[in-house]
This record gives C-alpha cells, structure tokens and sequence, in this order.
C-alpha cells in the first residue's frame, strides 16, 4: 500500500500560515503596490507610476529623518544594551531564583500600562516647571531643558525598550551553561576575560536579539519623537503622519513605509548573521 | 416617623404598576421610539452632550459622531463611504468649495435659515455660496493671532507676529502642526494683506519661506491639538504660532496665564459651517438642527463649547451671550464696539478669513512646512 497523506500535522502549522498570510505578507503586498498608486481628489486611484518614490527619494527631507531616525534607534538600541547588561548579569548570575522571578515580573509589569501614558507622564515629569528640574534646582542646577529635545525623545526609546532588553538578555545569561564558567576559572581565566571570552560569546544570542528588538521598535516608534521630542526633527514615523495628513497623500507614505521595512530588514538579517553565524 | 413625600402609597403603587404593566407594550412604538440617529462628520467636540444633548432630547434623536482633525482628512473620510453615510457634515470654510466640487453636499434652501439675523458681514460668507445657490451655513468661527504665555510677554509685546522673533521666548516658540495658519501668519508679517495672505504672488511666497527660516533658532517644537495643550500650559511654550482663543480661551478657564491677540499685521480667522450630506435620509431633521444650532440658546452653547470655544455670526446670539455670560461676552468681544470684536476688527480690515494658497498648490505649502520642520 502507498503511504497515504497525513494532513494531520499540516492542520496545525496552518494557523501561522494564516496569520503570517492575512497581517503580514498581505498587507506588505498591499502597501508596496500603494506606494505607486496615484491620489486624485482626495481619492486613490490604482496606478504603476513611479512619481511617488521619485518625489520622496528625491527630496532631501526624507533623507534627513532617515538619518536621524536610524542614528536615533542605533544609539537607543546600544544605551538600552548597556545599561541592561549590568541589570541582566546581577539577575542571572547574583540574585537567587526569587528574586529573579519577582525581578522578571515587575519588568513586565510596565507593559500594563499603555506606552502613550507612560510617555504622557514623562511630559510632566520632564517639564521645565516638572519636579525633576525642582529637585535639581535645590542642587542650584538647572532649569534643564529635556522635553521637545533628542534628551526627551531617548527617555522615551528607553521607557519602550529598556525593560524587554532587560528580559531577553537575563534569559539568555542564565541559560549559559555554568560549568563552562567554572571551566573558565579552573583554567585561570581573570574575571574579565571570563566575561568577555566566555559568558558574552555564550550569550551572544540573546544579547543581539535584544539589540536588535531595541533597534526596530525605536526605528518604527512615533510617540516619542512626537511628544517627548518635540517633532524636532521629526523621524521617519512624523513624516509618514505628515505626508497622510496632507492632501491624504498615502502612496507617498507606502514609500517611507518601504523604505523603513527594507531596512528593518537588512537590520534583522545582519544580526540574525551575528547571531547565529559561524566564528570565523 | 416622619413620611418623606416621595414614599409609594398602596394606591400609588399599585396604579402605577398596572399603567406600566398597559403600556409596556408600546414602549418601543409610541411615545418611546427609539431615537433617530442622525450621523455627523465633525472636528472634535460638535456631537458632545454640551452641544446635543437639549436637541437630542426635544427631537427624539441621537447624534453619533465620526470626528475627524483637519480638512484633508474630512475629504478622505467622506471620499471612503457610500453616499448618504452622513447626514450633516461641519466643515472648514475652504473646504466647502471642495466638498461642493466634489459633489458631496446638498444644496440647501437660503430661506429656511435665518439669515437676516447675521451680522451683514457673515451673510454671503464666500465659498457657501454660488451665485444664489447655497451649499453651507455658517455656523460658528474664531480668530488666529499670538498666543502667549503673559508671564513671559506683555500684550504689547504680543501685538506684533515679531513677538516670536522676541529673544525672551528663544526656544520656546511652538507651532500648531498645520502649514495654513502659520504660513498664513508668517504672509501677514510680511505685509501680504491685499487682497489676502494667501493669494500670493511666486515672489512673495519666496519672501515668506525666507522669514519662516529664519524663525527656526526660536522653536522649540510642533505639536498637535493634545501636545499644543500640554506645551503651553506647563509653560515649556511660551508663544505659540498657529492658533488663537480656541485652545487659549480653554486653558485660561483652567487658570493657565496664557492669552491670544490679534497683532496689528491682521489675524486670521477660522469658520466653521454645517452642510447636508449628500443623500441624506434625515434632511428635515438635519435643516431643524441647525435652525437650532443657529437660535440664541444653540449659539450661546457654541460660543461656551467645551472642547473649544467658538464666536457667534449672529446678533441675537450675541445678544444672548451677553445675557447668559457676561464674562465670556467680554473676554470673547462679542459686544459691539469692543476693542476685540470681531466686527469692529474686520471693518479695520484686521482680519483675513483663512483660505487655500490662491496662487501656489496646497501641495507646494505642505513640502515646505516639511521641509522648514526639518531645516
């Protein structure tokens, strides 16, 4: 007898095709054939013309907010590594099971509230007039401007990123196998280079994989440049809200949002080669 | 025991449960029909309790709102639904012309609005009207000027768009995130005044972009309707371009030491007005509404809406206002011969009604604002 097809597993990776299919592949489709659409009255119209990236690749506007939102989530994603690093090392290898569980649970807590609140109660806190420049004041410091700046709008990144890096790279430390710690140590390695020859390169997956989460939610996020930086200059996110905003001018704003997948991809693919690739 | 003239009586009760127990089944036919729902597309605000809900209650009817920020943004909505989806649409003065254009509206009946009761300089407010054909009622407006924090600038100050060139607001000058109104300000500093500040020539908007430049050391942000809010009231604004009395006149209920003039280079005036969406089911009812919305008890909610306050075109809402709220009668000019009043200023050709670029494409503005943000 020919061995007979067994839909049984395939029934159930179906559910991640479909998922994948209906919110992702499908509305990617969507927008890259959207980016060459053309707007007449306030009205889309399906179209294949090249004059949306043409009128926004050309322009020196978009070239700046790409270079300021990338330089922005780079240097996010890098802050938020190595202020977690020191967080992540004292979880995983210092505090007992405990501790580290109640740690994990009160860094999820703040994704119980909404991101736009937090980032609301960061305009207060950061105001001239908010308590923060009132405490540095006592010192005779101050009044600092912090809100509407790029100060304002890395508090932001921070308040997005910083607790899930915290997480991903806790994990990814107290995964690392001990005994090639202790190893280390019985072959007479300096704590230093315990660290950085054995326990960074063991948890080296985990660390990208949280870079590179920092980097992608910086790079995509519109509340912070918006309400803690002031617009000032506005990132690659302002400009797609602008570009809607007037004369409802999507395909243009399909063009920026291309732009910023390709590159989020390029991102994810170099550190997946990071990750995952072989030492040379 | 004292007995409380609300407590049942036998009798009472017993009534009143068999007079419920008969009319329960009409309860949704005759005197408890369920409202009629009539849709509106609107700025914030319009469909609110403090707005409706005295029409809602008389009528029989329910408002259900669909707001939206910004004339572009009107278009695109109306553009994406069928035909008939709304049945009264508030909208920017120059968009009217678009909705219009765009076969959108009805046409409505002059004679059933009470225009004799406008001030004579609101009757035939432009782009409502074709010929005798009328596409809008006016219904409310406000006037742009210099916003600022009083404790920063002194009204003398403020009297000028240089204000935000002031050297005691560096940093601190935000713009309302809309190119219209603060280009506009920006034509009117530039003494574009004949016949409007936005019906320039190529040289003269040439000229505006080159000033509009040179503010940027000054600003310290842009923001929308909420951010606006927030930065001029925690003072990390302390002048702010673009806007006038409708978000200042709010935040001064609050206390906030904030205020808007209209500036001797002229201000800019905003007007909202109500249309009948085209196919409409509920015309009667809609037409009825804004009669109301017209009447001195519709405009004295108007001119006090919460979500942002609003002046009257008519006189006998003004009348009205200076009967129900002195105060607010005064501090909005609603009185003939005040210093602010609106009248008074457009007789002195102090104001200019906001409008499209005549001379450049909407387009062209928008690239700019663009581009001077990331100057």
């Amino acid at each position: 007898m020919s061995k007979r097809f067994d839909p049984y597993p395939h029934v159930w990776r179906l559910p991640l095709l479909i998922w994948q299919g209906l919110f992702f592949v499908g509305p990617l489709l969507l927008m890259v054939a959207l980016s060459f659409w053309v707007v007449r009255n306030y009205r889309m119209e399906p179209a294949f013309v090249l004059d949306n990236w043409e009128r926004m690749l050309g322009r020196e506007v978009f070239w700046n907010a790409y270079g300021v939102t990338f330089r922005r989530a780079a240097v996010a994603a890098a802050l938020a590594s190595l202020i977690a690093f020191p967080a992540s090392f004292a979880l995983a290898f210092r505090v007992s099971d405990a501790a580290r569980r109640w740690a994990i649970f009160f860094l999820i807590v703040p994704f119980f509230t909404s991101y736009l609140v937090r980032v609301y109660a960061w305009q207060v806190l950061l105001a001239e007039s908010g308590p923060i420049n009132a405490v540095l004041g006592f010192g005779g410091l101050g009044p600092f401007t912090m809100l509407n700046s790029a100060f304002g709008a890395m508090v932001g990144y921070l308040t997005l990123v910083l607790p899930l890096v915290v997480i991903l790279q806790t994990f990814s430390l107290a995964a690392v196998d001990r005994t090639l710690i202790e190893a280390a140590w019985n072959l007479g390695a300096s704590p230093r280079a315990t660290l950085f020859r054995v326990i960074i390169p063991a948890a080296k997956v985990g660390l990208i994989l949280g870079f590179v989460f920092a980097f992608i939610l910086s790079f995509g996020d519109f509340v912070s440049p918006f309400y803690l930086g002031g617009s000032k200059p506005p990132t690659l996110s302002i400009l797609i809200i602008d570009t809607t905003k007037s004369g409802q001018q999507w395909p243009r704003a399909a063009v920026v949002a291309v732009m910023m997948i390709l590159t989020l991809f390029a991102v994810a693919s170099a550190a997946v080669g990071a990750a995952y690739g072989r030492r040379r | 025991m004292s007995k409380s003239s609300f407590a049942p009586t036998r009798r009472g009760l017993l009534a009143g449960a068999a007079g419920a127990a008969l009319a329960a089944p009409m309860l949704n036919r005759a005197w408890a029909q369920a409202p009629v729902e009539i849709n509106m597309l609107a700025w914030y605000g319009h469909a609110e309790p403090d707005m409706v809900s005295e029409f809602e209650a008389e009528n029989n009817v329910k408002f259900v709102p669909k707001y939206y920020a910004g004339g572009d943004n009107m278009l695109a909505l109306i553009s994406q639904s069928p035909p008939g989806t709304y049945d009264i649409i508030l909208s920017d003065a120059e968009f009217v012309q678009q909705l219009n254009a765009a076969g959108y509206i009805e046409e409505m009946d002059p004679s059933l609005f009470p225009f004799d009761d406008f001030w004579p300089e609101y009757q035939k407010f432009p782009g409502h009207w074709t010929g005798d054909q009328l596409w809008s009622v006016m219904v409310r407006f406000g006037l742009l000027g210099v916003s600022y924090n009083t404790d920063a600038l002194t009204r003398e100050e403020a009297m000028s768009y240089n204000a935000y060139w002031n050297p005691k607001v560096t940093g601190k000058v935000g713009h309302f995130d809309w190119h219209l109104p603060n280009l506009g300000q920006m034509s009117l500093l530039m003494g574009n005044r004949d016949p409007s500040p936005f019906d320039i020539s190529e040289e003269a908007w040439e000229a505006v972009k080159e000033k509009t430049l040179s503010l940027k050391p000054q600003v310290g942000g842009y923001f929308d309707y909420g951010g606006t809010f927030a930065a001029l009231k925690n003072g990390e604004m302390l002048a702010m371009a673009g806007i006038g009395d409708w978000i200042t006149g709010v935040l001064q209920k609050d206390g906030a030491p904030v205020a808007s003039v209209i500036p001797e280079e002229g201000g800019i005036q905003w007007t909202e007005s109500y249309s009948i969406g085209k196919g409409s089911q509920k015309q009667d009812l809609v037409v009825k509404f804004i009669q109301y919305m017209l009447s001195p008890r519709g405009q004295v909610r108007s001119i006090q809406m919460a979500a942002y306050p609003g002046l009257s075109p008519t006189k006998s809402g003004w009348k009205a206002i200076q009967e129900a709220n002195p105060a607010e009668a005064e501090r909005s000019g609603l009185i003939e011969g005040h210093e602010q009043s609106p009248i008074k200023l457009l007789a002195e050709k102090r104001i200019f009604f906001r409008d499209i670029p005549r001379q450049q494409s909407l387009e062209d503005w928008n690239e700019f604002w663009s581009d001077y943000k990331t100057a």
